[in-house]
């Protein structure tokens, strides 16, 4: 679903870009250049948000269906073919349900809490590159809305502010239930964020940037004739790949770390007063956090998008972002195939696992890159 | 001049979050001025070229000390404030005070730095450059900080546990 | 440099623009007719028992501080590890020093049994 996704991106692009670059190169002065600027900022703003929400409402889907027959049912099939136009009507079926909201509620971060839960899901994507560039009449286009020095510290910053729509969500609602699934969320998330961190030390010890573009760019090539040079086999992050990937699962409330959610004892924890366009929101958000950890992980791990490419320039320009989807997709495939797979942990368990195993187990990959790195200098 | 927008936004919304956070009676609405405060705070350093440091900012003030605030006010359900008339004492000392005080900032800092101004992303902040400041000219600072992070965590477990007393209340 | 990143509050701002229009949107087409028993607080069909505000097991708030301890730590070893080329064996020593004498702390809460959970 993606792949449609990304056709919209250059055919919707392309006349709207070349008229800008026409009105460009009628008045040449210093204004107009920041106007350009943010026209084509805009731009692709509105373009990546299109693609990204329809990735989360397909996502939705990619999961109903895979777990389906993953036990023996056939996952939505009653709208359109395949079921493929189900996530239309669960959107559309949201936004006519009825919204209560309870008396018993904290009204104020009631409301806000869904919205700080999603739009701190989204942000992450806006200094996510998809591909080298491409190059519209002479305006040369980066397949990202934005290249920033410290790009992934801004993942983990928006990752960081992400606890704050949980918590609030569980605190306002004033229900035992959401209050417990709230704790337990944010308690969770903060343990498994060290974690995380930590296993990113090891790549940027490699690549020497924060910027996700130079870390891709370092990866490209093999060595010894045809192994990618990719930070996983190259650089021997193998160890911080798997802490990564079970933390940021952990980070998503995800099965086997769905505990805030834990349906047996906590209704549906933090969001359990929350109904229609609230409710879809904090649905958006996890789904979004689901494909931010997958692009960051093939980023920062799997090379990012490079591939074999080859055919004309145009090809050329896309094949890259066909892999780096590629990529994506599998990891959200991995997410869904876990979900059906996996039970879940006990509370205590998961607490020992983050602060006992991963934790020391993320500061010695470190060390021992370090010394690799060091002695590979 | 984007820049200059830019400033006075996030300038004015400081201020705002700042005064919010005095006016608000529950303490949740306190801590989120205070969030607030944070943010914009960073984005001020961003403009000053100081990415790493408008980072830490969000990382760990907004995103690890703020997220404990409100840990503690979940868990304690601190409710809302008192209103009171306020000490008389406060009234006449406290408000000339604060007066005197921030004119005292100000001049000093006119002062000292007259109406220079400093260009949009001229100081140097990126994150290499950080990492050789700290781990080159700084060294011994760094160190000794490792040592204030122990005490910081001896201080925090020896404050919050008292395993005698615990067994009576609510887990989960 | 700055001018980079004016696309991320760009994108911020649509957003925060965009997701509270969404719910308004919302309100003006979905209907509206709560009852007493639609607006108690959910427990199951059963009436709500107690208040949900009580005190909770001071472990959430250890677990809290410790994070924002260890959080620290990990903001020092970032731009240690982007510099680390640079800063060579030497680099790797201050660091060993700085790590060994959190290990201790960390060893330390183990031992006091703070990262027990139960």
């Amino acid at each position: 679903m993606q792949e449609r996704g990304r056709d919209d991106l250059t055919s919707v692009g392309g006349p709207v870009l070349s008229a800008v670059e026409g009105t460009r190169a009628l008045l040449r002065n210093n204004a107009l250049n920041i106007t350009t600027f943010i026209i084509v900022s805009l731009i692709k703003t509105v373009l990546a948000l299109f693609v990204l929400l329809t990735a989360v409402a397909y996502t939705v889907w990619l999961e109903r269906k895979v777990v389906g027959h993953m036990q023996n049912r056939w996952g939505p099939t009653r709208v359109g073919p395949f079921g493929l136009l189900q996530p239309l009507a669960d959107g559309v079926k949201f936004l006519f349900k009825e919204d209560l909201t309870p008396p018993h509620v904290y009204k104020p971060l009631y409301i806000a809490a869904p919205m700080i839960a999603v739009i701190f899901a989204l942000t992450s994507i806006a200094v996510i590159p998809v591909g080298n560039s491409i190059t519209l009449g002479s305006l040369h286009i980066p397949l990202q809305i934005t290249d920033v020095n410290i790009g992934l510290l801004i993942i983990l910053g928006v990752t960081s502010l992400g606890v704050y729509g949980v918590a609030l969500a569980g605190w306002s609602s004033n229900s035992k239930y959401s209050l417990l699934g709230g704790l337990r969320a944010s308690a969770q998330m903060i343990s498994y964020e060290i974690s995380l961190g930590l296993s990113l030390v090891g790549v940027l010890m490699l690549t020497g940037s924060f910027s996700l573009r130079d870390i891709v760019d370092t990866q490209g090539g093999t060595f010894w004739g045809f192994i990618p040079r990719w930070n996983i086999f190259y650089g021997g992050q193998f160890i911080a790949f798997f802490i990564y990937l079970i933390s940021a699962y952990a980070e998503t409330n995800r099965i086997p770390f769905d505990l805030p959610e834990a349906e047996t004892e906590l209704v549906a924890g933090y969001h359990t007063e929350y109904s229609a366009m609230k409710f879809a929101m904090f649905f958006m958000a996890e789904y979004a956090n689901m494909i931010t950890v997958a692009a960051v992980a093939s980023l920062l791990f799997l090379g990012g998008w490079h591939g074999p490419v080859v055919g004309p320039p145009i090809l050329r320009a896309l094949l890259p972002v066909f892999w780096f989807v590629l990529r994506i997709f599998g990891f959200l495939f991995v997410y869904i195939w876990v979900r059906g797979t996996l039970p879940r942990f006990r509370y205590d368990q998961l607490m020992a696992f983050g602060w006992k195993f991963l934790l020391p187990l993320a500061i010695a990959n470190l060390l021992v890159t370090a010394l690799v790195v060091a002695l590979r200098a | 001049m984007t820049h200059l927008i830019i400033f006075l936004f996030f300038g004015a919304l400081c201020l705002a979050g700042a005064v919010n956070l005095l006016v608000q009676r529950h303490p949740i609405n306190s801590a989120l001025s205070l969030v607030v405060v944070m943010g914009s705070l960073a984005v001020e350093y961003l403009l000053l070229g100081a990415e790493f440091v408008a980072a830490v900012q969000v990382i760990v003030y907004a995103g690890a000390v703020m997220v404990l605030f409100v840990f503690v006010i979940m868990l304690l359900n601190a409710g809302e404030e008192v209103r009171t008339k306020g000490s008389r004492v406060a009234m006449l000392f406290g408000i000339p005070g604060m007066l005197v005080g921030s004119a005292l900032v100000g001049w000093v800092l006119i002062e000292r730095t007259g109406s220079q101004t400093v260009a949009a992303g001229a100081l140097p902040g990126a994150p290499r450059t950080i990492g050789w400041l700290l781990f080159h000219n700084f060294l011994l600072p760094f160190e000794v900080t490792s040592i204030l992070v122990l005490i910081a965590i001896m201080g925090a477990v020896v404050l919050a546990s008292h395993p005698d007393t615990d067994s009576g209340k609510k887990k989960s | 440099m700055p001018q980079n990143y004016v696309p991320i509050f760009i994108f911020i701002a649509f957003i925060g623009i965009l997701i509270p229009v969404t719910l308004l949107a919302a309100k003006l087409v979905r209907p509206d007719n709560p009852s007493k028993s639609k607006l108690m607080p959910y427990e199951c069909g059963i009436d709500p028992v107690d208040s949900s505000r009580g005190r909770y097991t001071v472990r959430y708030y250890i677990v809290a501080i410790l994070f924002v301890v260890f959080d620290v730590e990990t903001i020092f070893l970032f731009p240690w590890a982007v510099q680390f080329k640079a800063l060579g064996v030497f680099g790797l020593i201050e660091m060993l020093i700085f790590l060994l004498i959190l290990v201790v702390g960390y060893i330390w809460i183990w031992k006091k049994g703070a990262l027990e959970w139960v």
